[in-house]
């Protein structure tokens, strides 16, 4: 049996809350440089620079990206084997979040009470997905989220005689929709199938796939591809200023479903998809 | 694409007239930082009839909640918030004199009218670019509600803070040009 200390857990989450606020990840920065190589305006040129230098100023001044440092969710996948001691794995998860908030100095934006939203003042809780496995490992995936781009997303009970024209519809209206809020471009994690959560749980799922990774399943690859198209043949841009780019990447991720069911979910993640992968064993 | 330099707050309406959809900014001076909290106390004193901690005439508004600052530096990331969830609040405001709104994305119908009324104007930031932005501001000052946080109202002093014209005093939108 593999055993991990809870304190292990506390500095890695962390470490991870403030890699994820200063630094974006290389597959997600080397998109924004190629929409950059084909700008329809000066305006989406200039646009595209700034988020760019930003990036840069951010790392280089180690400061937080987005002044949205979000909600946290953190992804466990773990061996059905591990022993986790020390303590309780989520008061070490929040233990965690709240040292990385206040060392990093990011924003504490979450509310206690959705009703009576008194501010929590050190970023807790975050959302926690575990995810047993057969084999012996412990691995977090640490996401920040932001809401300009959160409170974008949809979810849609379609008919299955909706079929794959009703999903593009889908999919493309909401994006095309609300783009110019959620600041395009884009990342659009699209989760089909399952049931009512487990579809939107697939939709944030997407977006941890490292971009330009294609889907292993040819048809979906498919559905990938044209979705892109359609977005970006949108014209809406970054910002929704107009220009070629209004989305860097679309990922779907599927799950069998009920005969009467085709569950769609859109779960729209700015051009900044902060994330970070640890593994702990 | 025109770029121009705009010094604020504003000295005349005629300013307002000569920005077009579309035009790149490159602003200086005075801003008022305030977001959905500090919109929402402002409601409230309005309808109690109570003065606002801050002259509305000829300003301008940026949506936007800081990072905390670091040791040394004057700001934390300071990029722009959704301006959709402050539309309710905004035609009151524009009533009042305000002139400038800086923020991201859409805004409502009943906001465009009543930009076209009383000659406002709404730029939109580059969404993101927080520490570029921070880099850009030259001083900041909490002016009202410091319990709010993030969420404070401020004034800062910016230079050279980049902008879009995203929908002009008459009413033409850069959403729309689809």
């Amino acid at each position: 049996m593999k055993r991990i200390h809870v304190d292990q857990i506390e500095k890695a989450i962390e470490e991870m809350c403030i890699e994820a606020n200063y630094v974006l990840p290389v597959d997600v920065k080397n998109e924004i440089y190629e929409a950059m190589k084909t700008p329809a305006t000066e305006l989406e040129a200039r646009t595209l620079e700034i988020m760019l230098k930003n990036i840069e100023m951010a790392e280089t001044q180690q400061m937080a990206i987005c002044q949205d440092t979000g909600m946290v969710i953190v992804y466990i996948t773990m061996g059905q084997n591990t022993c986790i001691e020390g303590g309780y794995i989520e008061d070490a998860i929040h233990r965690g979040v709240a040292a990385g908030y206040e060392k990093g100095y990011l924003r504490k934006s979450i509310v206690k009470d959705p009703i009576l939203r008194e501010n929590t003042k050190n970023n807790c809780p975050a959302v926690i997905h575990y995810r047993l496995v057969p084999e012996d490992c412990f691995r977090l995936t640490l996401s920040v989220k932001g809401f300009g781009s959160e409170n974008a997303s949809q979810l849609k009970m379609l008919k299955p005689s909706d079929g794959v024209e009703g999903i593009v519809d889908f999919v493309t209206s909401s994006v095309i929709e609300k783009a110019p809020n959620a600041c395009a471009p884009l990342v659009v994690g699209v989760g089909i199938g399952g049931t009512f959560e487990k579809v939107a749980a697939l939709a944030k799922q997407a977006l941890m796939r490292p971009l330009k990774q294609a889907h292993p399943e040819s048809h979906i690859q498919n559905l990938e591809e044209t979705l892109l198209q359609k977005i970006n043949d949108s014209g809406v841009g970054p910002m929704g200023f107009g220009g070629n780019t209004t989305a860097l990447a679309v990922h779907i991720e599927t799950y069998p479903t009920h005969i009467a069911g085709l569950p769609v979910a859109v779960n729209i993640c700015c051009y900044l998809n902060r994330h970070v992968t640890r593994s702990l064993l | 694409m025109k770029e121009k330099t705009i010094d604020l707050p504003l000295k005349n309406e005629e300013e307002i007239k000569e920005l077009q959809v579309g035009d790149w900014l490159y602003l200086n001076g005075t801003i008022y930082v305030a977001r959905d909290a500090a919109h929402l106390r402002i409601a409230e004193r309005l309808s109690l009839g109570e003065p606002l901690p801050f002259p509305l005439k000829n300003q301008a508004i940026y949506y936007m909640g800081p990072a905390p600052a670091k040791p040394g530096q004057v700001i934390g990331s300071a990029g722009p918030t959704t301006a959709t969830r402050m539309d309710r609040y905004t035609p009151q405001l524009l009533d009042m004199g305000l002139k400038v709104m800086i923020g991201k994305g859409r805004r409502s119908a009943a906001v465009i009218n009543s930009m076209i009324e009383n000659g406002g104007v709404y730029l939109a930031a580059i969404g993101g670019a927080a520490a570029y932005y921070a880099n850009c501001i030259q001083s900041q000052e909490v002016i009202a509600y410091e319990d709010l946080g993030a969420e404070a109202i401020l004034k800062i002093d910016v230079r050279n803070f980049p902008a879009v014209v995203a929908i002009d005093s008459f009413g033409n939108s850069i959403y729309d040009k689809e």
